[in-house]
């Protein structure tokens, strides 16, 4: 399943880059791509994993980026 | 402007006043509590960030690259220095942040094709609801004004409609009933129902929204050379910042002067700029374009679509309109009224575009036929009084009917009665208004050759290509044999374009470097096989989209060189000690504020 993220916040796109790189390096993330431009952040997950990788995928934006807003 | 820069602003305005007070007051103790509180005002979140980021150890971003600076500026005894590095840096930020928001607006106005709501009519009365609500088969009322919601067709009424969200077309479109309306039209006079033919998430619009959503995400190769880059770039640039901090004053001493020098260095060094400028610059393309009625699927294709010197076209409705006329009628034996009867009776039946053209022109009736087609070659159709053929030559040749030699131009149809030969029809395809000058704006854009592509006959295609500019023709192609042909065309030229209908040639558009389908409206095939999708029929879209993909590309280009080159300089210059912070910090934020404005020029090109 693909699900769709939006963040806010995001300073630059060298921040959008590493939630990019740590998202990926997530346990049972199969693709995660982010785009700066449009805020948004599209993970490619097995449906088992979506609540754990979600979590941790927000995890990871406010680890680069303190006050983001995660929705999704 | 949005709340977050708002704040920063008004901090900016504190911290510059107590600056400006510090500059003027000259006392020992006061002076520096000044600029320490000032520069707190200023960028308490930037030292904030850079101290959570080394604790994470992932410190080398530019809030740790300021931090340090501007600490450092601080600790050499320099405080006017670093307050005005930090102020400087922020209003660079808020200038950054509202032109990317700004840029983010004019692409979501673009895309403001989104219905908002739809009017289902139940049981005599009218209900408003979300579009997703709507269900297969709902009868819709649509109000002069209002966006249709979902693919359907008119079931009552007429009117025309403003395509020009979704296909760019200034000009408003007819529609009657029975005529299949797209989503995100906007219904400009008449009071209208329609049957709702597809939900709203399979419905075009939400195609289009979707395909835009994601097009940034298939990126360009300059665009992934520049995340490389920045991966290699900020630590090389820190470790030379070290470098120049330590080793010369090693031997020549004055560290404080060196520390200033390297410091200087780590400001130019953020890597911004490039960061943003790139991927945005590809953004705003991709936007401009379906500004136009042009949808791209990803900036890969945009960037490929720039370097393609070979075009191939399919010939049935994308060079031609794909409707036949009837341009030469001659009976042999009979007169022309009994011989149109006979074609017609023949053909009536046949979903063959020549044989609608011909079914056209002559009515049949209260004539019953019992037909029959035989593939590749025409039908035979049997009445209470005849045997009718009517079909090509071979079906002449294999009833052993003699035919007379005839002219090899258009396609022919020819009839039998009886056993008998009677004559013959022309059809030709139209080609469409706009093809010639397609492909010569092509030309004129750099390409080098253009190829068509068609199951028709070599002399058709002749006259085709002759009459539109196509330097080749492939002709007498099968569906299978389309596929190699282009093969042995890309094997030929380098990047390749192939535009066709969408509709048989799905295998082809996928082989392609750039595969273009016309006329998305109303075509899922063509919009899930293509890479670009031109949602009307218009030719003339394909220079267009050549046009966008080639300013687009120029635009990356002059972001990459303007950017690495101040900096380049800049970075010499503070390392020779030529420069000042302040430069420094214009070579980040000024040079990242301008590479922005430039990339959204690429929105529009006219």
């Amino acid at each position: 399943m693909k699900k769709v993220f939006t963040i806010e916040g995001l300073c630059c796109p060298n921040c959008a880059a590493s939630v990019e790189r740590d998202v990926n390096k997530i346990e049972g993330v199969i693709e995660a791509k982010v785009n700066f431009i449009t805020q948004k952040m599209i993970i490619e997950m097995n449906e088992e994993d979506e609540k754990r990788i979600t979590e941790a995928a927000i995890e990871v934006c406010k680890d680069v980026e303190p006050d983001c807003v995660v929705t999704y | 402007m949005n709340k977050k820069d708002k704040k920063l602003l008004k901090r900016i305005i504190v911290s510059l006043i107590l600056f400006i007070c510090g500059v003027l007051i000259n006392h020992r103790i006061i002076e520096p509590v000044i600029f320490v509180l000032s520069y707190l005002i200023a960028g308490y979140d930037v030292v904030k960030k850079a101290f959570e980021r080394i604790i994470k150890r992932k410190f080398l971003d530019e809030n740790f690259l300021m931090a340090t600076a501007s600490i450092g500026a601080f600790l050499i005894g320099d405080y006017s220095e670093a307050v005005a590095v930090i102020i400087f840096y922020q209003v660079g930020e808020i200038f950054q942040s509202c032109s990317v928001n700004k840029s983010r607006q004019s692409i979501s106005e673009l895309m403001s094709i989104c219905p908002d709501y739809a009017c289902i009519e139940r049981n005599g009365e009218m209900v408003k609801v979300y579009p997703d609500e709507v269900k297969i088969g709902d009868i819709l009322i649509i109000k002069p004004g209002d966006k249709i919601p979902v693919d359907g067709v008119i079931v009552k009424g007429k009117t025309s409609f403003n395509t020009a969200p979704l296909t760019g077309e200034p000009l408003p479109k007819e529609a009657e009933e029975g005529d299949f309306v797209s989503s995100g039209f906007i219904n400009i006079d008449g009071l209208i129902k329609i049957r709702a033919e597809k939900e709203y998430s399979d419905s075009t619009v939400s195609k289009i929204l979707e395909l835009v959503e994601n097009s940034t995400m298939a990126k360009a190769k300059t665009e992934r050379f520049i995340t490389r880059f920045s991966a290699y770039y900020t630590p090389i640039v820190v470790a030379l910042a070290v470098c120049i901090a330590l080793i010369p004053p090693f031997f020549i001493g004055n560290f404080s002067k060196w520390l200033y020098r390297a410091l200087s260095f780590l400001v130019v060094s953020c890597p911004c700029a490039l960061l943003i400028s790139v991927p945005l610059s590809f953004f705003c393309g991709i936007g401009g374009a379906s500004r136009n009625g042009i949808l791209v699927k990803g900036s890969n294709y945009l960037e490929a679509l720039s370097k393609c010197k070979t075009f191939a076209f399919d010939k049935t409705g994308t060079l031609t309109k794909g409707e036949f006329e009837v341009s030469e009628v001659k009976a042999y034996g009979i007169n022309d009224d009994e011989f149109m009867k006979y074609l017609a009776i023949a053909e009536k039946g046949s979903n063959h575009p020549i044989a609608k053209a011909i079914a056209k022109m002559a009515s049949t009736e209260g004539i019953e036929a019992k037909i029959t087609e035989i593939p590749g070659r025409g039908v035979k159709a049997l009445t209470q009084e005849r045997v009718i053929l009517a079909g090509n030559i071979k079906l002449m040749n294999e009833n052993d009917i003699k035919v007379p030699e005839t002219d090899e131009c258009g396609t022919k149809v020819y009839l039998a009665v009886d056993g008998v030969y009677s004559g013959y029809v022309t059809a030709s395809d139209l080609v469409k208004d706009e093809s010639k000058k397609a492909v010569s704006e092509l030309y004129r854009e750099g390409v080098v050759k253009t190829v068509m592509l068609t199951g028709d006959t070599a002399e058709n295609a002749k006259n085709i290509a002759g009459e539109v500019g196509i330097s080749e023709y492939k002709a007498r192609l099968l569906p299978e044999d389309k596929v190699e042909s282009v093969k042995e065309i890309i094997s030929e030229s380098g990047y390749v374009a192939y535009a066709g209908d969408g509709m048989n040639d799905a295998p082809v558009l996928a082989l392609v470097d750039v595969g273009i389908a016309m006329g998305g409206i109303g075509s899922d095939a063509s919009i899930e096989a293509a890479d670009i999708v031109i949602m009307d029929d218009n030719l003339l879209k394909i220079p267009k989209a050549v046009k966008i993909a080639k300013k687009t590309m120029r635009t990356v280009r002059e972001n990459i060189i303007f950017s690495i080159g101040v900096k380049g300089l800049v970075l010499v210059l503070s390392a020779l000690g030529m420069t000042n912070m302040w430069m420094a910090v214009f070579a980040d934020v000024g040079v990242a504020v301008i590479a922005i404005l430039n990339a959204m020029r690429t929105m529009n090109v006219k």
